[in-house]
Order: C-alpha cells, then structure tokens, then sequence
C-alpha cells in the first residue's frame, strides 16, 4: 500500500558533518555484534556501539544527565556525566561514549562524584535566579541535580544580579538567558529536530550564549512558535508567554463570561502534571475542575474540529472537482492541513508559494472562537463584548495564532488567550483541587457532542483519519468500517516521519444533502486513487516540501497532513514537560483509547456539527457565511528578514 | 543599500558559493572573501549566506561571532591588530598603541571617520620573541616601535593611490 518515503538524506549536511547520532545497532545480529561492558563490576551485553549511559541504563545503573536528551543527537557538552574508564587519563562522557570494545567502568567514585559537583558547582555560578520564583520550580533539572548532589553552599558564588535582558517579544515562546546553562538542547531542537533554526550559540567561551540572529528579539526573526525548544530546555529559561493572570483577571470580573474550549491532547496529558502516569486521561475530571475555577462554559474543541473536517473536506472536495472536470490548471494540489499554526508560520516563512495548497479553514480553535462570539452569543442572548474566549492547548504557537490580526472575523478578537496545559495544570493547583480525585462531569451544551474523530486530532495522523473516515463515507456511500476494521484507519497511524497511503475509490453513492448545491454526483472520482501523506515535525515536513518542489511522489498526492511538532498535538510545545518518544506513545495511546470509547466516531454524524450548519452557517461547508467565519488567509513571511 | 547593490552581491556570494559546491564547509572561506570586499557583513549577506549553503542566517551569525576576525562590524580598509598579550605588553605595546592612537585619531576598537583605518586589539600571535607585533589586514609586522608606527601607516596611506593594488601574502618585516 505504501511506497517507501523521502529518503534520509535529505539532511541539509554532507554525511561527514551530519550530527553524531549514536544509534543502538538492532541487536546482536547486527554488524559487528555485542560488546561486554562491566558497570561497577557488573557485566552487561550491549551493541556494539551502544554508549555507556544506555548500558548503564540497562542495568539499573542512573547516570546524571544535562545535555543528553533522548529525541536530540549526543552534544556532550555539559559533563554532568562523567564516569571513570580503565585505561583512559580523564573522565569521559558516558552519554558520548559509545562502547566499541570490552570496557570497565566506574560510575560513581570518589573522583567522579567530585567532578560532578564541581560542574554543577561551576555552572549555578553562572545561573542567575531564585527556585521560588521560577516556572520551572520543582520541574527543572538543574534544580534537581543540586539537589541529587547535595548542593550546600555556592563553591564558586552565585551571580547576585542579572546578566541578560529578558526576551518577552514574542508571543509564544520568553527567553531568560540569565538561566541559561548552555546545554544547547534548544539549539538542537530548533535546528535539527525542527530544521527551524532560529537560535544557536553566539560568542565564545565564557561570553558565549544562546541568542537569535544578529540578536533580534524572537518576535521578530523567523521563529514558528513551536515551544519544542521549551519542552526540552532542563531549566526556567525559556518558557511560555504565561497569560493564566489575565485569565483569572477575566474570572473574576462579573461581568465577563468566560468560556473554555479544551482540545484532546492536552487532556491525555495533565494527568502528568498531577504526578500521574503518562497516557492517563482526565478529559471529565478536568470538566469538573474548569467549572470549579470558576469557568462558565466549558466546551470541547473536538466539536469545531468536527467543523473542520466537514471545512476541508469540502473545500478538498470542490478544488478535487475543479481541477479534474473543471480541467482548472491554477487549483492547487495537494491541498495542506492548516490547524497546526506552528506548521502555518514555517509554511509562510520556508514554502511562502505554496500558500495557495494551504487549506483556508482555520484551526479548531479559532473556528471555535469564531463560533462562540457570534452564534452562541446570539443564542444565548448575550452581548459578545462581554465573552471572554479561552483555549486550552498543547501548543505555545496558538498563542501566536489567536493574536494574528486577521482572527477577528466575529467583530472582535475570536480566541482571547491561549492557555497551554502546564498553564491550566498551575491554575488547577493555585484553586487548590487536586485533578485526579475530582468527579467526571460533561461538557457543556450546545457544543457538547463531539466524535471520536476529533480526539484523535491530537495525534500525527488524526487529521487524515478524521477525514478519510468522514471522505470516504460521503463519496462511496457505504460505511468506513466495511474497508477498515473498526474504522481505525491503521495506515495512518504511528510515529513514522512520513506516512504515504493510496485509497483506490471503485464505487461511489449518491451525494449527500449537505453537499448537494456543490457537487451534481460522484461519477468524476469513480476509479480515481485518492492519494495522502502524513507529516509530523517540521524536519520531516520540509523533506515532503522539497520532494514536492522537485516534483517528487508527494506532488502528486491529494491532501497532506502537516503537524509542526514531532508526534502531532499531543507532543506539542505547551505539554508537560519532559517528553521523550515513549511519553508521546503513551498520550497517543490515552487519544486512540479515547476515541474507539465514541458512540459518534465520524464528524459528519455529530448531530451538534448538524445542527449548526441548519441554524446558523444555512448556505452550508464553505458557503459564504462559513468563508467569512470559518476560514481565513495567510501573509507570505519569506525567511529574509530585515 | 539599493536594490541593485543587494542583488549584486547576492550575486557574488552565488557564485562565491558555487565555487564551493554550496557545501557548509565553505562557510569561513566566503565570509573572509566577502568581508575583504565590502569591509563589513551585514545582515542581508549573512541570510544570503546561509540560503546559499542551505545552514540558518544564526548559525552564519554564530560562527561569525566566535571568531574575533570574522566580527560582523563594519570596519576600515585596514584593520590594525596589536598584540596585547604578555610578551608584546612587556616588550612595550603600550608605545606603540600610544602612538598609533595618536597618529589616527582614533581609540582601539574604533574606525577613522575616512573609514580606512580599524584598530583592534589582538591576542598572542606566535611572534612572542619579536614583539611587540601587530598585524595589518594580513602582513605580520615584528619589533613594532613607536617611530616606526608612522612608517607602517605611511605605507598603507600610499596603497590607496589608484596603482596600488592590495598584498595578500605574509610576509616578516
Ligand atoms: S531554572 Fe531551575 S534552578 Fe534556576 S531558578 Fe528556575 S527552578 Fe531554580
Ligand atoms: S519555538 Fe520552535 S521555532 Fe521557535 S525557537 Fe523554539 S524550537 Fe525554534
Ligand atoms: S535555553 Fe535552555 S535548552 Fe537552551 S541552552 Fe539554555 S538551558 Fe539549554
Ligand atoms: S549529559 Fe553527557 S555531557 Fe551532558
Ligand atoms: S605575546 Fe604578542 S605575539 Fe605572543
């Protein structure tokens, strides 16, 4: 069913200079075999190759780490974890190591428990700033590591003032290099997991520190919002643009009806924040908390993502028939996913021509924004002046979005703050509840019902499969379950870095109601192969990018998915932190479970969806009342800046 | 800078590039080039740089900050480098910045308003047991003494001439 995708080395670097990546050889069959390694004097069996801290690892053996992350290649810059090798003069960096031949290793002598202190020693006399009054308070690795190694006294001092001004420019993501220990994390993040490349290391030696080009403030140099640079950074400096005062501010005002939209993702991940296991969904109790903080609706983003399909699916369908039985050579296809705004802003900076392929519905938030401040408002008798519109989600880059000048097709601003789930989980805690002995309750009416296929929205992949199932239903007439088992699209499913499906359409039915004005029948697409691609992290989405300017296999596909963050939502820039890939499984998990529990598992069975577009959107998905609410343009960015 | 001045040096740095293969590696080679020329590298070059070899306008700017020779300030045509390490400091750099400070007008770390003449400081450059030393744009001068500071600037001066054409290989004075 599915060619293989892009190849690898679509890396940006010549092989030679490609970041050293020590990668587990896949096994004892491997070339080369396994190596016996002896941990304080106990012998483990690795791959050759495999590095002393993943040995260490498997025998139980916790070696402290700054640098190393496990989705970024090996740094070995911070030398946290040092270890004594026989036969070599000095300490070496376990996570740099990869073992090639038999070796002995000593992990915590005296020497080695010296130096480690001596570095985490040397690098708090550099660290400029107080626990109590850190974000990442009792969540930081650095503040951990004091702890671990019994941090008694400022060896080398301890800087009594700031070093750097504190970067607030942006709107997602606050720079505070005076809590900066130059791990490069972030730095790695930006440039090899997201091939963004919006920060490195400027200076030298002891002047050096982590800075944007020519030392612009991040709002204004290329920079898509990501927050993965957050979700790995072991300390407070960088962080969120926190608006939970404003939002509390909005709460207490009597006046104001507050409204809280909540997305999938960030659901399947709170849990973590409230020292659960990740993958424990909360979606009800978290209900339950929201009206106890003292929100006054609490509603289910899956609805407008319900709303979004039934937008890009019909728009997919009208640019389909234009460009095959209109013959319109200027449709642009493959149509692209636009509810990832981190994606949105590299697709405006990197690929602005393609502009045309972005969908132009907007993302469930903003949809739902757009929804609140003028159908509901009507509804409900009250003044949208007076509506304060919240977003809960896993995303820093939705805070750009929900304040991109274009997102106020209601008359006023549509998503007033976006709230990440570290956010809501410090406001949780400030109300004093503790979120996982709470009671379920449900979400509130008239956006009460959703569908399974707008929880999986949270995962790479959902989108497509939310669309497929509602797609293939509308076209063929017969039921998504007949082709896949359960209507769990598999093929789309998984952490792969591109995912590539091909649907051979052999019969169609007759055209729904809801469709009927925009299309007269189905017959065009008889025989017709729908072709989609699947991309997660903005590194992979730039290889589909290049294969389709070369004029590659994706240029021939349909619709594309494209999530800016590596994993989809649920490993979004706003989600508790750490991350790592088995955390990400874990949240994936919580969303399929989460969506096979639905009665409703297809967005155009949502009687709510329905309803809407009976009472308010009358000329239907893409008619003209939706065009003006629900969809919206983009700004060619380019990646000069000046 | 125009339109017509940005797209000429776009051009450059293609070729420039080209040269290279369009390989990262090629990154310092391109920034001395283009720096020798225009005397300084601003923004727009370092983002054509980097679109070129295909790395971030940042990683251009981190490499060129790590680097003292490669700053991306604007400087003169001849930039000034004094030694200021211990042997050169004991041997008498003091004399000699004195002098040259007077001689142009101008402090270390500052460009003469003709924009011809940069002076900078310098770290240990190997001619330990010949200093002071400096060094101008490329050429090594040893034993530096305040009298000869003159000399040394006269000699540059008479490179402005419309003959004079600029000397690229090191040589010992
Ligand atoms: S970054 Fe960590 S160590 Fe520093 S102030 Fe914040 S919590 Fe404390
Ligand atoms: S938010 Fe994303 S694009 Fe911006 S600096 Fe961080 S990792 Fe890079
Ligand atoms: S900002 Fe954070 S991730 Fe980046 S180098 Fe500093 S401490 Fe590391
Ligand atoms: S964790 Fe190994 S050097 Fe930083
Ligand atoms: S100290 Fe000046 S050249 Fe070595």
């Amino acid at each position: 069913m599915s060619p293989t995708p892009v190849q690898e080395t679509s890396s940006r670097a010549p092989k030679s200079q490609q970041s050293l990546t020590i990668a587990r050889a896949a096994g004892g069959e491997a070339i080369g075999g396994t190596v016996t390694a002896t941990i304080n004097g106990q012998e483990v069996k690795v791959p050759l190759g495999t590095t002393i801290l993943a040995a260490a690892e498997e025998i139980g053996v916790r070696i402290p780490t700054l640098c190393h992350h496990p989705d970024l290649c090996v740094a070995g810059v911070c030398r946290v974890c040092v270890v004594e090798v026989e036969g070599q003069r000095t300490l070496q960096a376990a996570c740099a190591f990869p073992i090639t031949s038999p070796i002995k290793v000593l992990t915590h002598t005296r020497k080695v428990r010296q130096s480690r202190r001596h570095v985490i020693d040397l690098l708090l006399s550099e660290h400029y700033g107080e626990c109590y009054a850190c974000g990442r308070n009792n969540n930081c690795e650095l503040q951990a590591l004091a702890k671990e190694y019994g941090v008694d006294f400022f060896r080398f001092g301890h800087p009594s003032k700031p070093k750097y001004e504190i970067d607030c420019s942006s709107y997602s993501v606050i720079r505070d290099n005076n809590k900066c220990v130059l791990c490069r994390r972030c730095v790695r993040t930006c440039i090899d997991l997201q091939e963004v490349g919006t920060i490195e290391v400027a200076g030298r030696s002891d002047k050096s520190y982590i800075t944007t080009f020519k030392d612009k403030p991040l709002g204004s140099v290329v920079c898509i919002n990501c927050g993965q640079c957050i979700n790995r950074c072991p300390t407070g400096a960088l962080r969120a643009n926190d608006p939970t005062d404003d939002v509390w501010a909005a709460i207490d005002d009597p006046r104001k009806h507050v409204v809280i939209q909540t997305a999938p993702s960030p659901r399947a991940a709170i849990g973590e924040c409230f020292g659960l296991e990740p993958g424990t969904p909360l979606t009800y109790e978290l209900n339950t908390a929201l009206r106890m903080c003292g929100f006054d609706r609490i509603f289910d983003t899956n609805f407008t993502a319900d709303l979004t399909i039934i937008e890009e699916g019909t728009e997919l369908i009208l640019r389909l028939h234009k460009a095959l039985v209109g013959k319109d050579a200027a449709i642009a296809l493959p149509q692209f996913t636009s509810c990832s705004p981190g994606w949105v802003k590299y697709l405006e900076h990197f690929y602005a021509e393609y502009i045309p392929n972005l969908s132009s519905a907007k993302s469930p938030q903003q949809m739902f924004g757009a929804v609140i401040k003028t159908y509901y408002a009507e509804k409900h008798g009250i003044d949208p002046k007076d509506i304060v519109t919240v977003a809960l989600m896993p995303c820093s880059a939705k805070k750009f979005e929900c304040n991109r000048s274009e997102m106020d097709d209601s008359g006023f601003k549509d998503v007033d703050y976006g709230l990440t789930t570290r956010e809501l989980a410090k406001m949780i805690s400030e109300a004093g509840l503790e979120l996982p002995k709470l009671s379920k309750s449900d979400f509130d009416a008239p956006f009460g019902t959703a569908t399974g296929s707008g929880v999986i929205f949270g995962a790479t992949g959902g989108v497509m499969e939310a669309a497929l199932r509602t797609v293939i239903e509308l076209v063929t007439g017969t039921k998504v379950e007949s082709l896949f088992d359960k209507a769990n699209i598999i093929p789309v499913r998984g952490f792969e870095g591109v995912k590539y499906v091909e649907l051979p359409i052999t019969d169609v039915g007759p055209v729904p109601d809801i469709l009927k004005h925009l299309v007269p029948d189905w017959n065009w697409l008889k025989g017709a192969t729908l072709k989609v691609a699947v991309a997660h992290g903005t590194a992979n989405a730039k290889k589909v990018m290049e294969d389709i300017k070369a004029g590659g296999m994706f240029s021939e596909c349909h619709f594309i998915e494209f999530m800016g963050c590596p994993g989809g939502c649920i490993g979004g820039g706003g989600q508790p932190i750490p991350t790592s890939p088995e955390i990400r499984s874990a949240r994936a998990r919580a969303i399929y479970a989460e969506d096979a529990a639905y009665d409703v598992r297809k967005s155009h069975e949502n009687p709510d969806v329905l309803t809407i577009y009976q009472e308010f959107l009358t000329d239907g998905p893409c008619g003209r009342k939706s065009h003006k609410l629900l969809h919206t343009h983009y700004v060619p960015r380019g990646k000069y800046i000046e | 800078m125009l339109m017509t001045d940005r797209e000429r040096l776009a051009g450059e740095i293609k070729a420039l590039a080209e040269q290279h293969d369009n390989c990262r590696t090629a990154l310092i080679p391109i920034v001395q080039e283009i720096k020798q020329k225009y005397r300084k590298l601003d923004d727009f070059a370092m983002q054509v740089i980097a679109d070129q070899l295909g790395i971030h306008p940042v990683e251009v700017y981190s490499v060129v900050s790590f680097y003292a020779f490669l700053g991306s300030a604007a400087h003169g045509k001849y930039i000034i480098r004094l030694c200021r390490t211990i042997s050169c400091d004991m041997q008498g750099k003091e004399r000699v910045m004195r002098q040259m400070e007077n001689d142009l007008g101008i402090r270390f770390g500052e460009t003469t308003a003709d924009g011809k003449f940069s002076l900078e400081w310098a770290n240990c450059m190997g001619m330990c047991d010949q200093g002071p030393a400096m060094l101008v744009n490329e050429r090594v001068y040893t034993r530096v003494t305040p009298e000869r500071v003159h000399e040394i600037l006269e000699e540059c001066r008479r490179s402005f001439g419309v003959h004079a054409t600029e000397q690229k290989e090191v040589y010992l004075v």
